[in-house]
């Protein structure tokens, strides 16, 4: 088996995988197993670039064209989720494969901005390889200047990664606030919110692929949005619902009913570890290891404002989203009845119980809304960064430091914690190196900790 | 009886009056504060604590005698204010230092090691263990000799407090009143010279209350001072030789107990000025904040 | 054909191999942290990452070739680690240990796969020079085998089982040590109410550091041990769901109680080699097609086991597969 159809099976297997994931919420898939077999020659790339977590990730959506010597087209192709390119050609030969720079995703660039085409050589029964190296990071050239119009150390590139973390706390705020109320509420830390945040991204990347009633395999003939992938967008309001549906499962399946065993907290909190390794693990097994990217409004080309940062319109409208929802919970938070209930639940519980408020049903609602807010939070960091199996935990250590710095329990001083953590992260990455910028954060949390452990937001009362 | 003369005899002559000087105090007491957010749970001017006695400290809900207590006893912080004991000044103490230099205190929950057997609780107590320290804990030899010794006394103390016959069960099989006995028990292994009760009486059943009452006034007839926080004013016409009277954060009264019920500031404080009329909002808010703050401090 | 021989034999084989003993001594650790003094450690690997870095560098940056050295060097960096970690937080609730300690074996994982520290921890790749100096002290015969019934080592292996069961055998007897002196009882009644125990004379936050580094020197031990075994350190095995392995060890064999990180180590290794091969055989037999699974799936299969038993073993059996629940009963809430 040649390597090439060895990658396409495991894509297949992946897809299977991914359904095998839906199955386990009960429903029963059946899918049509794309099958791109070549006969013949092939040429074959794979366009892979290193994550922030040093791991080599594919690159969906890139267009390559091939074309003989004398500049014939005979083919072109665009690279699918693992970054795997493959197009025949006539017979062996030599050809010359171009990439279609407009067609690389943000935060992806050539190693070598020069190096657009390569020419390679078919081998009768072996497929020629085309290899394009890709960096996350913008070129330099030789007095490191960095080439590409992109960003230096320079107040352009402050007010640019200002704007990149803002966008990022907010949307960790976002996925926080359920961390944040269900510990008002419960005196619970939630270690699988991650998973809650990743459950997000994974059906919003499902639907995306797969769409609604391609869950069904025959109706996947169906034109979209039912069969095939559906609209980002939808899917996105897809996958906030199902996260409603993780956080009532979690609460009607296994805390509500941890609480009226009376379980402490203590061992409580060790059954969200244990649901949040199983979970990244049903994950992994579903969506396989490799981080990647939803099908729509991958590559946008940025909008530039007062000439100072670049923004694309994805993260407009995300970023914009998210500030009204978090604005909107705090409306409900502070005028609702619902609201009111559940911050006298948080004040002070039995005090609440005994003025009538339903605990048990304010608990629900916030394991259900929170659910929806991790999973719609989840789904925008997957579009804004990468989707894969244990992005979400890895959001969830940001979280804490944000939640920490503002005050653990503190509805809006998770928001401010969220915010300053997601600023730090992105503009540390000018003094620090990209793969270590999540470590600033950690370290801030442990350092919050030493100097002010009610963090900024909190009342210093009872501790010690 | 003739104990309760002689040691009431130095205070008969005492001013009821708040914050009077006592002859020989142990416990002393100025300018202490302590608010929360804007509600000042404890403003005491200046308190006194005379030594041998059994001091009360009453006052109606909500008075900051918990918070009080826990001030004087490093539970929690002031934000300002000094104490002296024992002729010491102790500035910002940590619990563990004061139990070190003999101020022990009980809670109002009692806090018996459910997991640990009774005599185990009991050795716990015991100050200055050479086996508490780490390396010292790895080589029975460095601690058994005095192991036994402080269990002799463990021994001792329990068939005083008619605890023997449970002396190896858990101490999470222990009824309320029980567990209360085997606290009050406990802090006395750390030979202390002041013991602080936090409501020693509160959930305890009527026919172990008198058990508990004499054992509070053998405390007294060892020579240790005793200073309780209770509700039951039968139990402290009973065994106090001294009451103070906190209300909202102050005290407002002082005297031996059969003078307390003639005094008006005490009567007032305890029926409330206006206690025909409804609670104004922001009382109410006031309670409120209370009550929350001693759910969390429990 | 399924060969159940080969599945026994790998079983029995795994079950006192140089991973039980790393995951007695980690679990331990967690014992001492969680089962005695109350400490909820989510980090441990954290521990046990600075325990191997700290004797692999030795042997390699620091350059000194002495085994002992070098473990001397392993225990001093989980100790500087626990200090880190516990200073700050054990005057908080108890839920910031956990937090703290997940996020800072996070940080540890990082740090020692980032590129610009690749010269000195070897990045992404890890450490593989340093067990040199190790084997020169081997006195088998580091190419031949050794073996009784369905065991069967290889000479470099036998030496870490030995060495590391020696070493189990004189934790166990410290910890056992510890925990019936008056420190012991000083950690227990501080993990049932601290205030209690402060309310006593006990200098609680110190007896919880105390008990976080000597936990925290397991875990370090058990990474000197995985080195060993492996002859290699590899950042990525340091990563969050380790622990949690080492936390289902503890409860399985019974929070609390001297054994059973040593009960709950030889049960794990059989029952998860047993799985895996098990699983691997019927995927290569073809009694189950690898469209549904594939051989290096089974490996993620039992995270999943893992993550259901731990929840589930925490409600309802927290005393452990073989613990009484008389003297869990005690304190229902």
């Amino acid at each position: 088996m040649t390597g090439s159809a060895a990658a396409l099976e495991a894509g297949s297997r992946r897809s299977w995988r991914l359904l095998a994931l839906f199955a386990l919420i009960g429903v029963v898939l059946l899918v049509p197993l794309e099958g791109v077999a070549q006969e013949g020659d092939t040429i074959v790339s794979q366009l892979r670039v290193e994550n922030a977590e040093g791991e080599r990730v594919g690159v969906e959506g890139i267009r390559l064209v091939v074309a003989t010597e004398d500049e014939v087209e005979v083919g072109e192709g665009v690279s699918d989720a693992e970054g795997l390119f493959e197009v025949g050609v006539p017979g062996p030969g030599t050809y010359v494969v171009t990439i279609d720079e407009g067609t690389l995703p943000a935060g992806v660039f050539l190693r070598d901005p020069t190096r657009t085409s390569v020419t390679i050589n078919v081998l009768p029964g072996q497929p020629g390889r085309a290899l394009f190296a890709l960096s996350p990071t913008p070129p330099v050239d030789d007095e490191g200047t960095v080439l590409g119009g992109s960003l230096g150390f320079s107040g352009r590139a402050l007010a640019q990664l200002t704007t990149e973390g803002l966008k990022l706390g907010l949307f960790l705020a976002m996925a926080a606030i359920g961390l944040s109320l269900i510990f008002g509420t419960t005196g619970l830390v939630n270690f699988a919110h991650g998973e809650m945040i990743g459950w997000g991204m994974l059906m919003a990347y499902f639907f995306n692929f797969y769409g609604f009633a391609g869950a069904f395999g025959f109706l996947s003939g169906l034109p979209p949005p039912f069969g095939g992938g559906v609209n980002l967008i939808f899917a996105i309001i897809l996958a906030t619902i199902f996260g409603a549906g993780l956080g009532y499962l979690m609460d009607k399946v296994v805390f509500g009913p941890l609480r009226k065993r009376g379980v402490s907290l203590i061992a409580q909190l060790v059954v969200t570890i244990g649901i949040s390794i199983f979970l990244r693990f049903v994950y992994l097994f579903a969506f396989g290891g490799v981080p990647r990217f939803y099908r729509d409004y991958t590559a946008q080309s940025g909008i530039e404002f007062f000439g100072l940062v670049t923004i694309t319109p994805k993260d407009l409208v995300t970023g914009g989203l998210s500030l009204l929802i978090l604005i909107g919970v705090g409306v409900v938070l502070t005028f609702t009845r619902i609201g009111k209930a559940m911050r006298a639940v948080a004040d002070n519980r039995d005090l609440a119980e005994s003025s009538g408020i339903d605990v048990q049903k304010v608990i629900r609602f916030v394991w259900v809304s929170g659910g929806a807010l991790a999973a719609l939070g989840g789904a925008f960091l997957g579009l804004s960064e990468v989707v894969g199996f244990n992005t979400g935990f890895r959001f969830l250590l940001l979280i804490f430091a944000g939640t920490i710095l503002g005050g653990l329990g503190t509805a809006y001083g998770a928001l401010v914690g969220c915010l300053l953590v997601g600023i730090g992260v992105q503009v540390s990455t000018l003094f620090i190196p990209t793969e270590l910028k999540n470590v600033g954060a950690l370290a801030v949390l442990i350092v919050v900790l030493v100097i002010r452990p009610q963090g900024i937001m909190g009342k210093a009362e009872r501790i010690g | 009886m003739l104990d309760d003369a002689t040691t009431d005899q130095p205070m008969a002559t005492l001013p009821w009056e708040p914050g009077v000087s006592k002859p020989d105090p142990i416990l002393v007491v100025d300018g202490m504060r302590r608010a929360f957010g804007g509600l000042v749970a404890v403003d005491v001017d200046h308190l006194e604590i005379q030594r041998g006695i059994i001091t009360a400290l009453i006052g109606p809900n909500g008075a900051g005698k918990t918070t009080f207590f826990n001030l004087l006893t490093g539970f929690d912080t002031p934000d300002r204010g000094s104490v002296t004991f024992d002729g010491d000044p102790i500035d910002n103490p940590s619990p563990h230092d004061l139990a070190k230099r003999g101020m022990v205190r009980t809670f109002q929950l009692t806090k018996a090691l459910t997991k640990l057997s009774v005599i185990e609780n009991m050795k716990l107590g015991a100050k200055n263990q050479r086996g508490e320290r780490f390396f010292s804990a790895l080589f029975t030899s460095m601690w058994s000799k005095q192991e036994s010794g402080i269990e002799a006394r463990a021994d001792e103390l329990l068939t005083r407090f008619k605890m023997d016959h449970m002396r190896d069960e858990y101490s999470g099989t222990l009824s309320g009143g029980q567990r209360k006995l085997l606290e009050m028990a406990r802090s006395l292994m750390t030979e202390p010279r002041l013991v602080m009760l936090d409501e020693p009486m509160a959930g305890v059943n009527p026919a172990l209350t008198q058990s508990l009452l004499e054992h509070v006034k053998g405390l007294r007839d060892e020579g240790i001072t005793v200073m309780f926080v209770e509700h039951d004013m039968d139990v402290v016409r009973d065994i106090s030789d001294w009451v103070v009277v906190m209300a909202e954060g102050r005290i407002i009264a002082e005297g031996p107990p059969e003078s307390i019920g003639q005094n008006q500031a005490v009567i007032d404080a305890y029926l409330g000025v206006h206690h025909d009329a409804p609670l104004d909002p922001e009382e109410e808010e006031e309670r409120l904040a209370r009550a929350q703050r001693e759910e969390e401090e429990e | 054909m399924i060969d159940w021989g080969f599945i026994f034999s790998q079983s029995l084989t795994q079950a006192i191999d140089f991973n039980a003993i790393a995951f007695v001594l980690a679990a331990m650790g967690i014992n001492v942290h969680f089962g005695y003094a109350g400490l909820l450690n989510f980090g441990q690997i954290g521990f046990v990452a600075m325990g191997a870095y700290g004797f692999g560098l030795t042997l390699t940056w620091f350059g000194i070739p002495n085994v002992f050295v070098a473990v001397l060097v392993g225990i001093g960096f989980s100790v500087i680690f626990a200090l880190l970690l516990g200073i700050p937080t054990l005057r908080l609730r108890s839920d910031y240990l956990a937090i703290v300690t997940i996020a800072a074996a996070e940080i540890v994982r990082l740090v020692a796969r980032s590129t610009p520290l690749r010269p000195i921890t070897g990045g992404a790749e890890g450490l593989n020079q340093f067990i040199g100096p190790f084997r020169d002290l081997n006195p088998f015969n580091a190419s031949g085998t050794y073996g009784f019934g369905p065991w069967s080592y290889r000479g470099t292996q036998l030496f870490v089982i030995i060495l590391g069961w020696i070493l189990v055998a004189f934790v166990v007897y410290l910890v056992w040590q510890l925990m019936r002196s008056p420190w012991g009882r000083v950690v227990k009644a501080i993990r049932e109410d601290e205030d209690a125990a402060r309310a006593l004379g006990k200098n609680a936050y110190w007896y919880k550091l105390q008990a976080l580094i000597l936990g925290g020197v397991l875990g370090g031990l058990a990474g000197i041990v995985l080195a060993l075994g492996n002859a290699a350190i590899q950042p990525d095995f340091f990563s969050a769901p380790q622990t949690f392995l080492f936390w289902l060890v503890l409860i399985l064999g019974g929070v609390g109680r001297v054994w059973s990180p040593v009960v709950g180590a030889v049960l794990y290794w059989v029952i998860i080699t047993f799985i895996r091969n098990l699983g691997r055989q019927l995927v290569s037999a073809g009694y189950v097609p690898t469209t549904v699974i594939d051989t290096s799936q089974i490996d993620q299969i039992q995270f999943w086991i893992v993550g259901l038993s731990l929840a589930l073993l925490m409600v309802f059996r927290p005393q452990g597969i073989f613990g009484s629940r008389e003297e869990m009963a005690l304190d229902a809430r």
